[in-house]
């Protein structure tokens, strides 16, 4: 188990923007990445995730272990939030969705349309998501994005019982969401030179 | 599998789901239609079959922008293409839910717009029978148009430019085989055609949707 990436370069609209990216990540351990916007977070996030190719390196333990939560929630405005999970649990082949919506106390929203949620009760329904997947390792982009105190309180305590439980979290946060023994990765100095950009193209039909 | 087609059932009868949009336009278009030929009741029944047929195609294409652009948006997509279901069978299932919600009330439409355009009665059987092997066809080749485009902004026109070629034979086959039956002419030939186009569409369709679209969310 475990998650390996050794000297990998990602790419984002042929333009290479990360190069000799390499960390491991052990079971019940997080990784925070960190850097300025437009440093490349979210390319190596759905990178790990399988949603495009990488340009180079390895990448291991990444295969149907993941669960991707990005900017986009993943939910639909004219089903419940109930109606959501379930989906999503059965997708998963789950069952079960009462622990995600106790978690992040969804209760009361339950059979509310996701369409009339303020932005963070959505938000909040799409990272209960994550918990009826079933997969160790939860890859998150900006998970805290209209979340208030409390709601990034009961976020910080599912990510800890996740990692409790074995579990392991990658996360592109800029807020602290202590989480005392995370590892963090700056990945400013990891971008990728000007040297590198020829032929780096991914377009499908060149 | 059979969760993502409950989901998009319901989501196509839900307010908004656009359910009855292309059925709508159909009955429009063949209602419309010998207002603008006149009262000739021998001329209406001999395009009968070609009006019921375009129109059945044309309201097809109508609903295919939604097929898979809303999925996109709220990143229903990328969920499901990191998700344990193959997304070759995501988008067989979603080619079958545009089947379910729009190809099907077509096919139980048609005959009663039939009644409208004087469509002789041995061709109704027949209508029936083509549009019900034809439009599965109809609706795959639309998914895989959809996964072609789903990445631009406005991809509508493009997509029906895509997607017309690839429909051209599905319509000559389908509206032949209707004509023949209407004039009461064997129709094996058109209809066995029809029914291996929608097979092959079936088949393989699912495949190429998927290859597109992966190209399109990375």
């Amino acid at each position: 188990m475990g998650l390996r990436l050794t000297h990998v370069a990602v790419a984002r609209g042929g333009v290479p923007v990360l190069s000799g990216v390499s960390f491991s990540l052990a079971d019940g351990k997080a990784l925070i990445l960190r850097g300025p916007n437009g440093s490349g977070k979210t390319t190596l996030l759905r990178t790990i995730a399988g949603l495009q190719p990488a340009l180079s390196g390895h990448i291991e333990g990444a295969a149907d272990t993941v669960a991707y939560a990005g900017h986009a929630d993943g939910l639909k405005a004219m089903l419940t939030v109930a109606e959501n999970l379930t989906f999503w649990a059965a997708v998963y082949g789950h069952h079960d969705i009462e622990p995600a919506l106790k978690a992040y106390t969804l209760g009361p929203l339950r059979d509310r349309l996701t369409g009339t949620l303020s932005a963070g009760q959505k938000r909040r329904a799409g990272l209960a998501r994550l918990m009826v997947t079933g997969r160790p390792i939860w890859v998150l982009d900006e998970p805290t994005v209209s979340l208030d105190a409390d709601a990034v309180g009961l976020f910080a305590n599912a990510v800890r019982n996740h990692l409790g439980a074995g579990g392991m979290a990658l996360l592109a946060t800029h807020i602290d969401l202590g989480l005392s023994d995370a590892l963090v990765l700056d990945v400013t100095p990891l971008r990728a030179q000007a040297s590198e950009m020829h032929g780096a193209s991914d377009e499908a039909f060149l | 599998m059979i969760a993502l087609l409950i989901r998009d059932l319901r989501l196509a009868f839900r307010a908004g789901g656009g359910f009855g949009l292309g059925l709508a336009f159909f009955l429009i278009l063949v209602v419309l239609v010998p207002f603008s030929v006149g009262p000739q009741s021998a001329l209406l029944s001999s395009i009968a079959p070609g009006v019921l047929w375009l129109g059945a195609l044309l309201a097809c294409l109508l609903s295919l922008d939604r097929l898979l652009a809303l999925d996109f948006e709220d990143g229903t997509l990328d969920v499901l293409a990191t998700a344990p279901l193959p997304l070759e069978a995501a988008l067989a299932v979603k080619g079958l839910a545009h089947w379910i919600t729009t190809g099907l009330p077509l096919v139980l439409a048609a005959p009663f717009l039939g009644v409208l355009l004087n469509l002789p009665p041995e061709g109704f059987v027949w209508l029936v029978v083509s549009l019900l092997l034809g439009t599965p066809a109809l609706s795959m080749i639309g998914a895989f148009g959809a996964a072609l485009t789903v990445g631009i902004k406005r991809g509508g026109l493009l997509m029906s430019l895509l997607v017309l070629p690839l429909y051209v034979p599905t319509l000559i086959f389908g509206a032949e085989a209707a004509r023949r039956g209407a004039v009461g002419m064997a129709v094996d030939t058109p209809l066995l055609l029809l029914a291996g186009i929608s097979l092959g569409s079936v088949a393989l369709l699912p495949f190429a949707a998927a290859a597109a679209l992966r190209m399109t969310i990375r």
